[in-house]
């Protein structure tokens, strides 16, 4: 991992970080909600689930960043689809071969990386623009921004709707568990609870901000 | 209801397992389009026809497909269906409604990766269903996507009147709407039997 600050100039080590807080593809930008809810029923599954979409992104921003000058300004979305098809197969027969259990538990959502907008929008918003190494770094960031926001959506609900983590109970034989969590509808609520926590703690952040100007 | 029988598929699609709100299939467009009623409709029914196109052209190609023995290509090609079905749509709406067409704005080409059409797509391969089935399944989820879409339009207009506290307006309030919705449409599980 490229985070030693002394190996990266500090442009580009703005732009690892872009992707992890500020820009953050979940829960600023509302991006890639359809796999960040559906599969985050169990941390496991939603960490899996982040680093199979970080692998896509990474390997096609990548390519499509060295063939930015080769890809005709018409067809570039389609060109880009491609690219990230073949990822996606890549990964898909993948983790078929590693863990058929983990392959049945994402079922049909590891083929469905291809029309996360994530992916696209970083395509067209910074690949197509950029420097391979900073189109690298910048999806770095931004692949761990979201496997950091699946993770977190993924933790909720596995403590809450089963009382384990990983697989490990956490709580006594008392515990009631919220079977609400795991079903589609605790998806919505524990997602719509991060972003009240983002959203308050940004006000926060801004209305100290003014404070500190005005003294 | 057999549960091989079209009319169940339709229905599984539709209520019981509504691609939006139990499946979180097409999440992007069912928040962005759906802050007016004016634009859920024909949002909804552009996706239904994709979802018809897509669903008749995935059938015959998988096929194909099969029959050749590349079936590693399956992605790749739904893809390329898809986007051209939409390109289609897109065209259409522009010669008949340019000011329909300018309401959907980014949301009409992004249809394509909407990503409830693939999944539909690619369940309909999973599940080897046939052509009929096919066809019913791709109505009944193309019809569920609409539903779920007005509804929530529905609910947002009425929203705009309401007090909301400050650091949940916009997103965090719509995603607990459709978590109610969603807790809603659990009631119709094991319906038809």
């Amino acid at each position: 991992m490229p985070r030693d600050p002394k190996q990266l100039s500090p442009p580009t080590m703005a732009t690892l970080k872009e992707g992890v807080w500020k820009e953050n593809p979940v829960f600023i930008m509302l991006l890639g909600l359809c796999p960040a809810l559906a599969v985050s029923n169990t941390a496991l599954n939603a960490l899996a689930m982040g680093l199979a979409s970080t692998f896509v992104l990474l390997g096609s921003t990548t390519l499509i960043s060295l063939l930015r000058h080769l890809i005709p300004k018409q067809v570039r979305i389609a060109s880009y689809i491609i690219i990230i098809a073949t990822f996606v197969t890549i990964v898909d027969y993948t983790i078929h071969a590693l863990s058929l259990e983990l392959y049945n538990a994402l079922g049909a959502f590891i083929q469905l990386i291809v029309v996360n907008c994530m992916i696209l929008g970083r395509a067209e918003a910074y690949a197509s623009k950029n420097r391979i190494l900073t189109t690298f770094v910048n999806s770095i960031g931004m692949g761990a921004g979201f496997t950091l926001a699946l993770f977190s959506i993924g933790a909720v609900r596995e403590i809450l709707g089963f009382g384990t983590f990983f697989g490990i109970p956490l709580f006594g034989s008392n515990f009631q568990a919220w079977a609400v969590f795991i079903l589609p509808p605790g998806g919505f609520f524990v997602l719509s609870l991060w972003l009240v926590l983002f959203a308050a703690l940004r006000r926060r952040a801004d209305q100290r901000k003014e404070v500190g100007h005005a003294s | 209801m057999h549960p091989d029988s079209a009319a169940f598929l339709f229905l599984h699609a539709f209520l019981i397992n509504n691609f939006v709100l139990a499946l979180f299939l097409g999440l992007c467009p069912f928040l962005g389009v759906s802050a007016k009623l004016k634009t859920a409709w024909p949002m909804g029914l552009a996706v239904i026809f994709v979802m018809l196109v897509a669903s008749l052209c995935a059938y015959g190609i998988n096929i194909l497909l099969v029959r050749f023995e590349i079936e590693y290509l399956r992605l790749i090609c739904y893809i390329a269906v898809i986007a051209s079905a939409v390109q289609l749509v897109e065209m259409t709406i522009k010669k008949l409604s340019p000011t329909l067409f300018r309401m959907l704005g980014i949301f009409l080409p992004l249809i394509t990766t909407n990503c409830a059409i693939l999944g539909m797509a690619l369940f309909q391969t999973f599940n080897e269903y046939n052509f009929v089935q096919s066809l019913a399944y791709s109505l009944g989820a193309g019809a569920g996507f609409m539903l779920a879409l007005v509804l929530m339009a529905g609910l947002r207009e009425k929203l705009e009147l309401a007090d909301v506290p400050d650091p949940c307006t916009s997103a965090a309030i719509s995603l607990m709407l459709a978590g109610l919705l969603s807790l809603a449409f659990m009631g119709f599980a094991g319906l038809g039997g």
